[in-house]
């Protein structure tokens, strides 16, 4: 098992540097750099550019180099100093900039993960064992709901609510007065009220698909013969569902800590714009827009490792519950 | 309250279960009775859909929604006092301490009967704990007796593995073993041996029949195979479409059988023990020495790396000839290679080392294994493949006329009314309606798709035809039907079959000459009669006397004839 674990850790050290390289690569695919970009803004706004100021912003960033040399430049200033470059934009070391929304962004997906969970496991197993009752089509139509209305629509419309009729503060994951306070019990239950309503927004749609994923695999295992055999045993009729079938349709579930991280990043950005949220999602959307390179490319690179963390834990924890595919 | 005869356990009284369906109510079982008696060994014996296994399952109170128990008793003796099964909840705490306490229960498939994720161990000591106050300790070391009762070597050990590292037999074994975890006094036995090998099937029926004696249960057995019945049951009950039609002792049911349908499926039975009559192989019809169709030398195919100890010679140096005209069976057991010698032959599985020469219309000969893709579409044309499960063979999604035109559209040769003439050609040769053209699979019956399935065959005009078990899905009287209309076209367009089967009686009543394959290797060739009646290897000695007698008074699989395979 260590070995394996040594194994998969190993195969993902070129998968990193492939993905590096990639992420770098479609970062400077667009015509033109951060400058060109910058100089536009400023003759916009009626601003003079010094062109020998620009020269001069150019060598220090070494946009005149060849691709080849910017990204070996970059990388190895990850790897040999944990440098991950500089931000133009918020003019600023990238590292600072992207630990913080790293951190939140973690914690919102992991709380989603967690909500996913609780939320889906019953509910599937309910919709599953009870299959065409009233119950299960009530969970069936929220859960095509979930399914089917944009997530930033959700957002707003739960916005609202929480505005109009609980009185908070909304937009963020804290108060105005917090926002700079430091970690005190007052400000982790403030942290604790604003999450509720970016945690069911970006779970909604998870949820929604993994209680039909659970139902659909639960109401193939019911009626195989081990559940048959579990039942002639004598088991509770729970037991019999809770051990048997539901262990073995449990897989999507773990699977699902491989898919949340990269599907909160990319999938819910509009989202977190929506709902002001400081996690990757907007900074790397407009690091992407201003072609903010080191920004955007360190911001890939990091989820893309994170991504690869996610599937190896979830193939291991698939492994633990199911011995089938720890033997092959 | 009645009373119960003094050795009755358990006694089944008018039992009708009902399955309320959206449409229609059907009637699975209607009016049952019998009795189970302590020590004795009752066989429902029936084809499938006849309600053996939900009448079964019933005693247990475990039938599936929407079926439900709509009238009569089941009756257990419980002490001095009898309980009414079908008046309990199946929920209620009673009914749970009689499953598995009282009652217990095995059942056919052994692969997918043990939970794939929890180890056998486990799942065995459950089944204890559930019907003592043992405690962890106390169950594994019980687990392991149960283990060791049920003849798995080194149970300790075995009883942490999973069920995908045992064997169909094994699995059986623990199924068996499981059962037994609580003690019950009436063991249900759900065609507990149809998905295993002769051989295991009888060393199974003989572990069943010991712990049955030693333990004085009474059980009860449910099969479709007539020759079991014959080695293991006291009495019989028969059952076709949800009715008991006749009960008795063995004995007289198999000597002195009243109901047409207990007749029937006797003859279907015993017919198929026996060589087609007045038929002579077609080697020894002709008058000149005769030239093979295909030959098959030194064929060979290994899986895996040439030389590394994991490599499996799944096919190991076989030669045989096929000669126009013969029905050439190739038995042997699940793993022995025979299905992949079948693909050898058409390369849908490249060999590894051999030749394959096929003798063409014009006398030409042609090395198979030297073809490149485009040639052996031709040689597919006239070497066609039917496959064992009539069910998964045939896409849901097409017709009757697609799926038999498919091949005719496929090389290009038909098409609109030809097609639809050609097809209507099949359906009648191999004895559907062409009426049933437009319709889909799912409206046919287990035969009468595997029927589909040699029309299907039959499109090319083939030479050779290879039936991969095709007749091991279907029931004893369809199977004999099958046979029959096999023998029927073979005659009419000249075929000359590759006939792979693990049921020996299938290849004594069909083939002219069989192979005998054992890991691989083919250890004897002859004619089937011979084969049959006077094996010379000990291996098939060992498998043509597990195969079970269909007569009461002559058991032939208690003093079988045992085989030790040597080690490699």
């Amino acid at each position: 098992m260590l070995g394996y674990i040594f194994k998969r850790v190993l195969y993902m050290i070129p998968t990193l540097f492939g993905m590096s390289l990639i992420s770098f690569l479609i970062i400077q695919l667009p015509p033109g750099d951060y400058l060109t970009s910058m100089i536009a803004t400023m003759s916009d706004s009626g601003q003079a550019v010094d062109p020998a100021q620009i020269e001069r912003l150019k060598e220090i960033y070494g946009f005149d180099d060849p691709f080849y040399i910017q990204y070996l430049k970059w990388i190895w200033g990850i790897v040999s100093r944990g440098d991950f470059g500089h931000s133009f934009e918020w003019n600023q070391p990238v590292s600072g900039l992207i630990w913080a929304r790293m951190g939140s962004t973690l914690v919102i997906s992991l709380l989603s993960l967690l909500f996913v969970w609780i939320v889906a496991l019953p509910i599937g197993i309910y919709s599953a064992v009870r299959r065409h009752s009233v119950g299960d089509h009530v969970f069936t139509f929220f859960g095509f709901i979930g399914l089917a209305v944009p997530n930033f629509i959700l957002a707003l419309v739960l916005m609202y609510v929480a505005y109009r009729y609980l009185g908070q503060s909304v937009g963020g994951l804290n108060s105005p007065q917090f926002a700079e306070a430091p970690w005190s019990l007052a400000k982790v239950g403030d942290f604790l009220a604003h999450l509720w309503i970016p945690i069911i927004i970006i779970g909604a749609s998870g949820t929604a698909a993994l209680i039909r994923i659970l139902r659909a695999n639960l109401t193939d295992e019911l009626h195989k013969p081990y559940v048959i055999t579990a039942r002639a045993k004598g088991l509770p009729e729970y037991k019999v569902i809770l051990k048997y079938p539901v262990r073995i349709a449990l897989n999507p579930f773990v699977s699902a800590i491989g898919w949340v991280l990269p599907h909160l990043v990319s999938g819910v950005t509009i989202t977190a714009i929506v709902l002001n949220l400081p996690t990757a999602g907007p900074l790397l959307f407009r690091a992407l827009v201003s072609q903010d390179m080191y920004l955007a490319g360190s911001f890939i690179l990091l989820l893309s490792a994170l991504t690869l963390v996610g599937m190896l834990l979830s193939d291991l924890l698939l492994a633990l519950l199911d011995p089938r595919i720890r033997f092959n | 309250m009645t009373d119960l005869a003094e050795d009755v356990v358990l006694s089944v009284e008018n039992l009708s279960i009902d399955f309320r369906l959206r449409t229609h109510i059907l009637h699975a079982v209607e009016n049952v009775s019998f009795d189970l008696k302590r020590g004795q060994t009752l066989c429902l014996v029936g084809e499938s859909g006849s309600g053996k296994s939900v009448t079964a399952r019933s005693l247990l109170q475990i039938v599936d929604r929407p079926g439900s128990i709509v009238g009569g008793r089941i009756l257990l003796r419980n002490g001095s006092e009898i309980t009414d099964i079908a008046r309990l909840d199946p929920d209620s705490r009673t009914m749970r301490a009689i499953r598995g306490r009282r009652i217990g229960l095995i059942f056919q498939e052994p692969m997918s009967s043990l939970s794939p994720v929890h180890t056998i161990g486990s799942q065995i000591a459950e089944a204890v704990r559930l019907h003592s106050d043992l405690d962890k300790r106390a169950a594994r070391a019980k687990t392991v007796e149960l283990l060791r009762q049920v003849e798995i070597p080194n149970p300790e050990q075995m009883a942490d593995r999973y069920t995908f590292e045992f064997s169909g037999g094994m699995r059986q074994r623990a199924m068996i073993a499981m059962a037994l975890a609580g003690n019950p006094d009436i063991l249900i036995a759900d065609e507990p041996t149809t998905a295993l090998d002769v051989t295991t099937q009888a060393e199974i029926l003989d572990l069943i029949k010991r712990l049955q004696v030693e333990r004085g249960m009474a059980m009860l057995l449910i099969t479709h195979d007539m020759g079991i019945v014959a080695e293991v049951a006291d009495e019989v009950a028969v059952m076709r479409f949800g009715r008991i039609v006749e009960r008795g002792p063995v004995d007289a049911i198999y000597h002195d059988a009243q109901h047409p349908y207990t007749r029937q499926l006797l003859a279907s039975t015993v017919k198929l023990t026996r060589h087609v009559e007045g038929r002579v192989p077609a080697v020894a019809a002709s008058s000149q020495p005769p030239q093979p169709i295909l030959s098959v030398r030194n064929l060979g195919k290994t899986f895996g790396w040439h030389g590394r100890t994991n490599s499996l010679r799944a096919v190991d140096d076989a030669n045989f000839d096929l000669y126009p005209g013969e029905n050439l069976g190739i038995v042997g057991e699940s793993g022995s290679g025979k299905t992949t010698l079948g693909r050898l032959i058409l390369r849908t599985v490249e060999p590894t080392t051999g030749s394959v020469v096929y003798r063409n219309r014009d006398g030409g000969q042609v090395e198979v294994t030297s073809l490149t893709k485009k040639e052996l579409r031709g040689f597919h044309r006239e070497v066609r493949l039917v496959f064992q499960d009539p069910f998964a063979s045939l896409n849901p999604r097409m017709t009757v006329k697609d799926v038999i035109g498919d091949p005719l559209i496929v090389n290009g040769l038909a098409k609109g009314k030809a097609l639809e003439e050609r097809v209507a050609e099949l359906m009648r040769l191999v004895g559907l309606d062409p009426m049933g053209m437009e319709r889909y699979p799912h409206a046919f019956s287990g035969g009468q798709r595997q029927r589909i399935g040699i029309a299907r065959a039959l499109a090319l005009d083939p030479r050779i035809i290879i039936a991969d078990e095709a007749t091991s899905a279907l029931d004893v009287s369809i199977r004999s039907q099958i046979l029959d209309l096999l023998l029927d076209i073979k005659k009419r367009l000249n075929l000359s079959f590759i006939f792979i089967s693990h049921d020996i009686s299938v290849v004594r009543y069909f083939c002219d000459r069989v192979a005998v394959m054992h890991r691989g290797k083919i250890v004897e060739l002859g004619e089937a009669e011979q084969i049959c009646t006077a094996p010379q290897e000990a291996y098939t000695k060992s498998l043509i006397s597990a195969v079970p007698n269909p007569d009461p008074r002559d058991k032939r699989m208690l003093h079988r004839h045992r085989f030790v395979a040597p080690a490699n």
